[in-house]
């Protein structure tokens, strides 16, 4: 059982107000909105994934904050099953669930239909990068820093979780709000992983 | 519309349709496969090539397994359309 000083936040990634953050560091600011955002987000940060243009607004957004997340972070350093995701978000998968049931008075859209999920960017991550840990995604008003450092903790303990990216990702009215964290119990390096250093982290900006 | 003209209008209804907005209509060759080691495409846009089918053409597959055959390139797909459109002109 891991103790709570063994465990570091050693890596953030914040999306949110056209502004991306990997730590303290502005990676990039877009003036464009909505997808323009995503696209340019895309193209700055060499993204170099094509299946992203396929996924929904959540799905890209959640891949975008996963790719500033993990930019060092050493994946070999685990088995598959021992990285796990945990995420959380407001609005569930709202903007999906809307273009699909439009789609659907013509000709409803597969492609549509399989992020009318909001968990589907949890798999979206765990594609891209082979992780196969256990994973959960849970809807609430407002980041619950209590809650998932409680929820990741104990994955953490009772479960073979190693390393957790855990967070909110949410997207609304084309408004992207990403807050990523990379969790592990390997390194020393980082900030100790506290429900108070995830709320501070969260809403510093 | 003439063959080649068909095979050029799928190209970029493909490329609509399936948001692959790295490629462009000359990077998917008349021949080359659409699923796996061609443009790389999935299960899912296979069923979004069974609704272009029906929107663009309004032909409907009869039976799931002939996908296999129709996808198999855009020469293919053309040539299904081409015969599905005699077909209901006779």
């Amino acid at each position: 059982m891991p103790e709570e000083s063994s465990v570091h936040i050693t890596s953030t990634a914040l999306i949110r107000n056209n502004k991306v953050w990997e730590g303290e560091t502005l990676l990039f600011e877009g003036d464009g909105q909505g997808m323009d955002f995503l696209h340019s987000l895309y193209e700055n940060l060499d993204i170099n994934y094509p299946k992203f243009f396929k996924m929904d607004a959540l799905c890209k957004s959640g891949t975008a904050a996963a790719h500033v997340l993990l930019k060092n972070f050493e994946k070999e350093q685990y088995k598959p099953e021992e990285v796990g995701i945990v995420l959380s978000n407001k609005n569930g998968s709202i903007e999906a669930d809307i273009n699909y049931y439009e789609s659907s008075k013509t000709f409803p859209s597969p492609s549509l239909f399989v992020y009318t999920l909001p968990n589907i960017v949890i798999g979206e991550i765990s594609i891209r990068y082979g992780f196969k840990g256990e994973n959960a995604f849970f809807v609430s008003e407002k980041f619950n820093a209590h809650w998932m450092y409680f929820y990741v903790n104990n994955l953490m303990q009772a479960h073979p979780i190693k390393a957790c990216i855990c967070g909110w990702v949410d997207v609304v009215d084309e408004e992207y709000d990403a807050c990523l964290f990379l969790v592990e119990q390997k390194s020393e390096n980082g900030i100790n992983f506290t429900a108070g250093n995830l709320d501070i982290l969260y809403n510093r900006a | 519309m003439d063959r080649n003209e068909l095979i050029q209008q799928l190209k970029e209804q493909i490329i609509k349709q399936l948001n692959l907005a790295d490629k462009k209509p000359e990077d998917i060759k008349d021949d080359d496969p659409l699923f796996v080691e061609g443009l790389g495409l999935d299960s899912i846009d296979a069923l979004e090539l069974i609704v272009l089918l029906q929107q663009e053409y309004n032909i409907k597959l009869k039976n799931a397994e002939e996908g296999q055959t129709i996808f198999r390139s855009v020469s293919t797909m053309a040539d299904y359309i081409l015969e599905q459109q005699a077909g209901s002109a006779n």
